[in-house]
């Protein structure tokens, strides 16, 4: 109806925006060309050379000029009867410790922020937060120590038994990291308004109602965004600990995709082999994280992207 | 004048025990191996075998402490992992800071590709082998650099730097220091770097303390022992069991196979000073750092 006042000036074209661009932060875009670099090198080269999933390389030849076979490797990965419980073990450890390294983190929170500022507060926020400073060599050295027959508090052999594997993985892991987590959950929790609280107290609400109807309600898209997180990066499961935990008892349970394609790759110097297990591995992350994003959108409206 | 409080519901002030209960229970259970370590590493080689320490020392005794601290592997794997530990956060930070702030800048054209190509290596990667290829083309393998620059920078680390620099810099900083004619670079040195001490901090924290306490790129590249970082030699010591013993009679031999216990006790406990010695000044900074990356910029 009206020619608006003041309205922009039509878009300038993007190769004039790029040259303005440059001319303004030159030396900028040449601070950037060294992480980029870095990027490109470490990154997605690496990337690239994932073709030789496809191949059957030979360091002769190097990844480009090396043979192609199709999916020949994918073939004997899929056909080999480790496979069934190399993925078996990993989606369990993996989900175990989703669910478990879940809850406690948001109950450790929001008790602590039931009491009151002091002494025994602080203690127990400093203690619990602790151990996730400690290295994944020294959580897994205690664990040993803790739980050898000879000198440690039980008698039996959990370390050597593989049905102790996953408890003994999950357990040590929600030990070292759930005071680290609650300190998320906490932030979220002082960031409610206020006022909620107060007119919920003046309706005569509870404790344990005002924590159900106003704390939950208000550390929601926190915990829906630390779940995704934790989700996306299920496959990424920690080599460290696994391989650390892992001996020749146990191995029924904790071989995992990630020590195996350690062990191909380095130890037998398979490339290709460890290569597509890798690539497998990558994908099936990928689509996970997609997956439990569009569900969660689906669900409370947050993912991480919008 | 006499206070008036109003006390508590008598369900409220039930439930608040309970939530106390259970912090209680959860402090113990954190705190109870952390202490039966320590004790334990400051008993004598005896009680430890015996079983008889809990979460006291028994039989006071120092000697694990003196054989650790005498050992030269345990000394070398220090001044190895003090060296990754600094060299690896200064180049850490150094280019975290490089690529974070120009993507904070409104003004920087490309700054969206660039942020999904970053996106996209925490998303999809191509995995240890082809990574390891690169590194070893590189000519990196069984050399320092390999613990130092193909992990030098966490796209984590960048989008808290990168919010950071876009919400406490003002723009109007920007402006003027640009009419005073101030390079770039200029501004990012005398302007905006005196502002981001905090930020700095917390990068300098995070990368020493991933420095500090991995050891999976050791594994992987380095295969010389002069340049084992500390956890490697840990792992040797405390997992497989292999430390080496120069004993020549029985009876020293005897005496070492007891010690051997200890000295784990002594390691763990020697290992992880260093860390949880500056935690309980910089907790708070980390998790603030944490923050910062968690607010969508």
């Amino acid at each position: 109806m009206f020619p608006q006042i003041g309205a922009r000036a039509p878009r300038r074209s993007r190769w004039s925006q790029a040259q303005r661009s440059w001319r303004l932060h030159w030396q900028l875009y040449l601070l950037v060309s060294v992480p980029l670099a870095y990027f490109v090198v470490f990154k997605y080269i690496p990337m690239s050379f994932s073709v030789i999933a496809f191949k059957d390389y030979s360091p002769v030849l190097g990844p480009w000029g090396s043979e192609w076979v199709g999916l020949r490797n994918f073939q004997a990965l899929f056909s080999n009867p480790v496979f069934g419980t190399l993925l078996k073990n990993t989606l369990i450890l993996a989900f175990y410790l989703v669910l478990a390294s879940f809850p406690i983190p948001l109950l450790l929170a929001l008790a602590l922020n039931e009491i009151r500022n002091g002494w025994f507060k602080r203690t127990v926020q400093m203690v619990t937060y602790a151990p996730y400073f400690i290295s994944t060599v020294v959580v897994v050295s205690i664990t040993i120590l803790l739980l050898s027959p000879r000198i440690g508090i039980v008698d039996a052999n959990v370390l050597g038994d593989p049905s102790y594997f996953r408890h003994i993985y999950v357990w040590t892991d929600v030990w070292q990291t759930a005071g680290y987590s609650a300190v998320i959950y906490l932030a979220a929790l002082a960031g409610i308004d206020p006022t909620l609280h107060e007119s919920a107290k003046i309706d005569g609400a509870s404790r344990l109602q005002r924590i159900r109807h106003v704390d939950l309600p208000g550390i929601m898209p926190t915990a829906v965004i630390m779940l995704i997180l934790a989700a996306g990066n299920m496959m990424a499961i920690g080599f460290e600990k696994a391989y650390l935990l892992q001996n020749n008892l146990n191995l029924a349970q904790s071989e995992i995709i990630p020590t195996y394609v350690y062990k191909t790759g380095l130890i037998n110097a398979d490339f290709s082999m460890a290569t597509a297990v890798g690539l497998f591995n990558s994908v099936v992350n990928l689509c996970l994280l997609l997956v439990v994003n569009f569900i969660a959108k689906r669900i409370t409206g947050s993912g991480l992207w919008r | 004048m006499n206070k008036v409080r109003i006390r508590e519901p008598f369900g409220d002030r039930v439930f608040l025990i309970v939530v106390k209960i259970m912090l209680a229970v959860a402090l113990v259970v954190v705190l109870l191996p952390l202490l039966y370590i320590v004790a334990s590493s400051l008993s004598s080689p005896d009680a430890v075998n015996s079983g008889r320490v809990t979460f006291w020392p028994v039989e006071f005794s120092t000697e694990a402490y003196r054989n650790v601290l005498s050992n030269a592997e345990v000394l070398r794997g220090y001044y190895n992992s003090l060296i990754y530990a600094v060299a690896g956060t200064l180049i850490s930070v150094t280019l975290t800071v490089a690529i974070a702030y120009p993507l904070s800048r409104k003004t920087f054209y490309g700054r969206n590709v660039l942020m999904t190509l970053l996106i996209f290596t925490m998303l999809f990667s191509g995995g240890l082998i082809p990574t390891y290829m690169v590194v070893h083309d590189l000519g990196m393998l069984d050399t320092r650099w390999a613990l130092l620059i193909p992990n030098a920078i966490g796209v984590w680390q960048v989008i808290i730097a990168r919010t950071f620099f876009a919400n406490s810099i003002p723009d109007e900083l920007y402006e003027a220091a640009m009419l005073d004619g101030a390079s770039e670079l200029r501004v990012l040195r005398s302007v905006v770097l005196p502002l981001s001490k905090p930020l700095l901090a917390v990068l300098a924290l995070m990368y020493t303390i991933y420095q500090w306490n991995t050891y999976f790129d050791a594994l992987v590249y380095l295969k010389d022992p002069d340049l084992y970082p500390l956890q490697i030699v840990l792992r040797n010591m405390l997992i497989l069991d292999k430390s080496r013993t120069g004993a020549v009679d029985l009876a020293q031999q005897m005496h070492q196979l007891q010690l051997a216990n200890v000295l784990k006790y002594a390691l763990i406990v020697v290992s992880s000073v260093p860390v949880l010695a500056i935690y309980p000044f910089v907790a708070r900074h980390f998790t603030k750092g944490v923050m910062v990356g968690a607010v969508k910029g």
